[in-house]
């Protein structure tokens, strides 16, 4: 720590996070495709203020693309998981034309079958982690829905993180607190040769004023 | 059972009432006088042998109001029929909710699904749709407060709620309304939640709670001797109605609840007098895992 600036210890804590929890949750939808032996699956992040729904992570042959994309949180299943906090599971999806359509239009395909969870964290409902089109066994089973359940577990952790994340960066580069931290840090790090023991007196002065 | 006609005197006020039926107003019933003990005699509702001919052999649900707190549900489909009603829950400046005609039907095929549940195990029941879900995913918690107040309020026999919140503070609100209900006698049936989370309103006790079991059968149904979640029913597999006119395959305790709702309707539109708790000690008594006497 001892070379290391105020900025770049609050940066570290925070910056690279981002991609790390974004890659938790991709490796979630990749184990989750996996085991369950479908054919793609996907995380959606709620954001509650655009009232809309944005593709986190896919794990997919062909849908990669689909990173970012956004629609309206009413649309279609995903839409009602979020909303009712009620997990689904859906087989012979396309005999729904609305559903179908909205889907196509989202996505490019439409699946056969799809299992979405709502991810929770305590009251909160953060987005849904869904799974497109396992192979078509006999029966499902309530076995597989504690899987998902379990999946689910673990995706609203790491969406909750990734979300804390962006808010710090977010805050780091406002107008609040830490951005004012972090603009001093910055400060300080720039700062010459000449004024160094200054600078130096003045964070020794801050240490013992918080201290 | 038969209503007994029985006079009892409050506050010094006469007034008559059928014990076994609900009374129009709650009765200031904090005390009981000793010259009050007859006037509030009642009939054991229950025959020594509950079993299932007794409970619903022969019974269509015809005279039982059941209400679908829902997605909606589309109007005609070959699997639900004729609504009696459908109406959209918004809230008005206070709060309250406001009952409009639903012109929209389903929004996204969960209630249709539920409510031709219904229609097949109780084909004479009245089924009216409140939608307080579907149009997106703001204040999605208070229309559902909003809705199951409007229900009670209404007095439907039985309210299906394949849903719930997880917001905690909703969780007083939905007791209250859930402890009214139950003394107003609208059995709430609530599915449980399919994860291990906390959600309302069906841990309550003055609802009936149903969780899925893997069976095809939706006259097979289990009482949980551990609840919260009380019961048991056909969620996995289901092929349910959707939109369109379109049926599909589907998996949750959301299609379990809606089992026991349309069992709970044959039972009242034979037995049309008893009570919440009376219909869950039928359910109890009837279930697959109680022994037939």
């Amino acid at each position: 720590m001892a070379d290391e600036t105020l900025y770049a210890a609050v940066a570290a804590g925070v910056l690279p996070a981002e991609e790390k929890f974004a890659g938790l949750l991709r490796a979630i939808v990749e184990v989750a495709r996996a085991i369950f032996g479908a054919r793609a699956s996907s995380i959606l992040l709620l954001d509650g203020e655009a009232d809309e729904l944005v593709f986190a992570a896919v794990a997919s042959e062909e849908d990669q693309f689909l990173v970012g994309r956004r629609f309206p949180s009413s649309t279609g299943i995903a839409g009602w998981v979020a909303s009712s906090r009620t997990p689904l599971v859906l087989e012979d999806v396309q005999n729904d034309p609305r559903f179908a359509r909205d889907v196509a239009e989202g996505t490019g395909y439409v699946p056969k079958g799809l299992m979405a969870v709502p991810l929770l964290e305590e009251e909160q409902v953060l987005g849904v982690l869904q799974v497109l089109d396992r192979p078509e066994q006999a029966r499902f089973s309530l076995q597989e829905m504690e899987l998902l359940g379990l999946f689910a577990s673990q995706a609203a952790l790491a969406l909750s993180l990734l979300q804390s994340a962006r808010a710090a960066r977010a805050a780091l580069a406002g107008e609040g607190r830490a951005a004012a931290v972090a603009e001093l840090a910055a400060a300080l790090e720039a700062v010459d040769e000449e004024r160094r023991p200054a600078a130096d007196a003045l964070v020794a002065a801050l240490r013992d004023l918080f201290a | 059972m038969s209503p007994v006609s029985a006079a009892s005197s409050i506050d010094g006020v006469a007034s008559a009432a059928h014990a076994g039926e609900p009374p129009a107003a709650p009765r200031p019933a904090w005390s009981l006088r000793p010259a009050d003990t007859e006037g509030i005699a009642l009939e054991n509702p229950l025959p020594e042998r509950v079993d299932r001919e007794w409970a619903f052999h022969g019974a269509t649900g015809r005279g039982v109001r059941v209400c679908v707190l829902d997605s909606g549900v589309e109007p005609g489909h070959p699997l639900v029929g004729e609504l009696a009603g459908a109406v959209t829950i918004s809230l008005d400046e206070n709060e309250e909710p406001v009952a409009e005609e639903d012109t929209e039907g389903d929004l996204c095929g969960h209630g249709t699904a539920c409510a031709g549940i219904i229609r097949a195990l109780a084909p004479e029941a009245e089924i009216h749709s409140a939608r307080v879900l579907g149009a997106g995913f703001t204040g999605s918690g208070k229309v559902l407060v909003a809705g199951l107040k409007w229900a009670v309020r209404e007095g439907f026999d039985v309210v299906n709620m394949s849903l719930s919140t997880t917001k905690r503070h909703f969780g007083d609100i939905l007791r209250e309304i859930a402890d009214n209900a139950y003394f107003k006698r609208t059995v709430l049936v609530a599915a449980a939640h399919n994860m291990p989370v906390e959600s309302f309103p069906w841990r309550f006790s003055s609802v009936i709670s149903v969780g899925s079991h893997e069976e095809p059968d939706p006259f097979v149904y289990y009482a949980n001797p551990n609840p919260p979640v009380e019961f048991f029913a056909r969620g996995v597999d289901v092929d349910v109605a959707w939109l369109g006119g379109a049926t599909i395959r589907a998996t949750g305790n959301s299609f379990a609840a809606p089992c026991i709702s349309g069992i709970a309707a044959l039972v009242l539109s034979k037995h049309p007098l008893l009570t919440p708790f009376e219909l869950k000690t039928v359910l109890h008594l009837t279930s697959n895992n109680v022994p037939r006497g």
